[in-house]
């Protein structure tokens, strides 16, 4: 008898810790979460200035946002939103939420900037679970790899060679880590094609 | 290690039991963070918040929790407090949060504060189990900021790089170019085998006080037992 009032005292104290840590911890998430917003968009506004200046258009790039959705060239079933870049008007870029599902450690979540004409303007990392030390210098903060995509398009270089150069591309690997760097490399190459053929639905305003 | 006293529980925490350098406990942070002083600073302070306050509410709870169920009650308080701190570092320590990455969450991983929470707090009044918590945390943090100040000068030729994650955006100038503008930068202080021999370095230097120590009281005790010699 008195092992069974054990147990069910046992377990009720359980449960008071449990919902006692999940009180302590929604309460936390309840007056941080406005400001981990806060924080995240102002991020996500200096990382896309730093691709396309703040002067080289005229919207607000967080509000002129699109969500578009192909599971075959964005390599995600989930859609990724494109920021739009217009000055008077005109298109300028567009700054996709790319995934690059194929990362060592899970997915690679990038923006990649492209101009109206096709060049990318710039790619950064957003957040990525890559080995530490290994495969954490796609960061900008970290080495300047990421910025070896600036200027180039499709066919410059040609398609096949938009790899690693250990697979005959002309992107650098790091010691250590190829897979990650691949990963990037091909999520900006489909990236590409898909604003290739889809480049005038994208800006096209509603 | 039932110290007597407080200056033994503090003196156990930041040298003669370091969590670190003698426990070896919380070394896959320890390793992997202490890339730059700042970084190790950022997780030490996170690690001694979370260890001090588990050592708190376990010490609390001590005399009516049975024994039985004292494994899960540490886990769930040690995983609500360090989601805790992943959250308001999330909030008000954001670029420090994103540097950190993984490690924070990982705090939870850190066998120090279980290890606390069971061979100490768990027997041991308040006040003592919060000084053990305060002790074991900052004498991690004192490792973490030797280790990754360390680094960070053979590594990258600076000093307090990325201050301005912690301290605002002031403190950006507080980085110090120890070595010169022109350091070439030597990897392998900045990859992880680095970490290894910058703390196994560490724990050798330790241990030679220690010795050296040692012999000094012996040769101090040896000179009192023949006066005037």
């Amino acid at each position: 008898m008195t092992a069974i009032r054990n147990a069910l005292l046992g377990g009720a104290l359980l449960a008071t810790f449990a919902i006692a840590g999940v009180a302590m911890v929604a309460f936390t998430w309840k007056n941080t979460a406005p400001q981990i917003t806060e924080n995240q968009r102002h991020v996500l506004t200096s990382r896309l200035h730093e691709i396309i200046p703040p002067e080289a258009h005229d919207n607000d790039l967080l509000d002129d946002a699109i969500t578009v959705q192909d599971s075959e060239r964005l390599d995600t079933t989930a859609p990724v939103t494109v920021y739009r870049a217009y000055k008077n008007g005109a298109p300028v870029a567009a700054l996709f939420t790319s995934v690059a599902p194929d990362g060592y450690s899970g997915p690679i979540y990038l923006l990649v900037g492209i101009h109206a004409d096709g060049r990318i303007a710039g790619v950064r990392v957003l957040s990525h679970k890559e080995t530490p030390g290994l495969g954490d210098p796609i960061e900008i903060e970290r080495s300047d790899w990421i910025t070896g995509f600036d200027g180039k398009a499709l066919g410059k270089p040609a398609l096949e060679q938009w790899d690693v150069k250990r697979y005959g591309g002309v992107f650098d690997q790091f010691t250590g880590a190829t897979i990650t760097p691949r990963a990037v490399v091909r999520a900006v190459k489909n990236t590409l094609i898909y604003f290739e053929q889809h480049r005038d639905e994208i800006f096209a305003r509603q | 290690m039932n110290g007597s006293n407080y200056s033994s529980i503090i003196s156990n925490g930041f040298w003669t039991n370091n969590p670190g350098l003698v426990q070896l406990l919380g070394l896959c942070p320890l390793l992997a963070v202490s890339g730059t002083l700042v970084n190790g600073l950022g997780l030490g302070l996170a690690t001694t918040f979370v260890v001090l306050f588990s050592n708190l509410a376990v010490s609390a709870m001590r005399k009516f929790v049975p024994a039985e169920i004292r494994i899960p009650v540490f886990v769930l308080i040690i995983a609500s407090l360090v989601t805790t701190v992943e959250l308001v570092m999330n909030a008000y320590f954001h670029e420090l949060y994103r540097v950190l990455g993984i490690f924070i969450p990982l705090i939870v991983t850190n066998c120090m504060i279980i290890g606390r929470a069971e061979a100490f707090a768990s027997k041991q009044s308040l006040p003592r189990a919060a000084a053990d918590g305060l002790a074991m945390g900052l004498g991690f943090t004192a490792v973490l900021i030797v280790l990754g100040g360390l680094r960070e000068i053979i590594g990258r030729g600076t000093l307090l790089d990325g201050a301005q994650m912690m301290f605002g955006p002031e403190a950006a100038s507080w980085r110090i170019e120890l070595l010169g503008a022109d350091y070439p930068g030597f990897l392998l202080a900045v990859l992880p085998p680095g970490a290894f021999f910058g703390l196994g370095l560490l724990i050798a230097l330790k241990n030679d006080i220690d010795r050296r120590f040692a012999a000094r009281v012996a040769v101090a005790v040896a000179t009192k037992q023949v006066p005037a010699a």
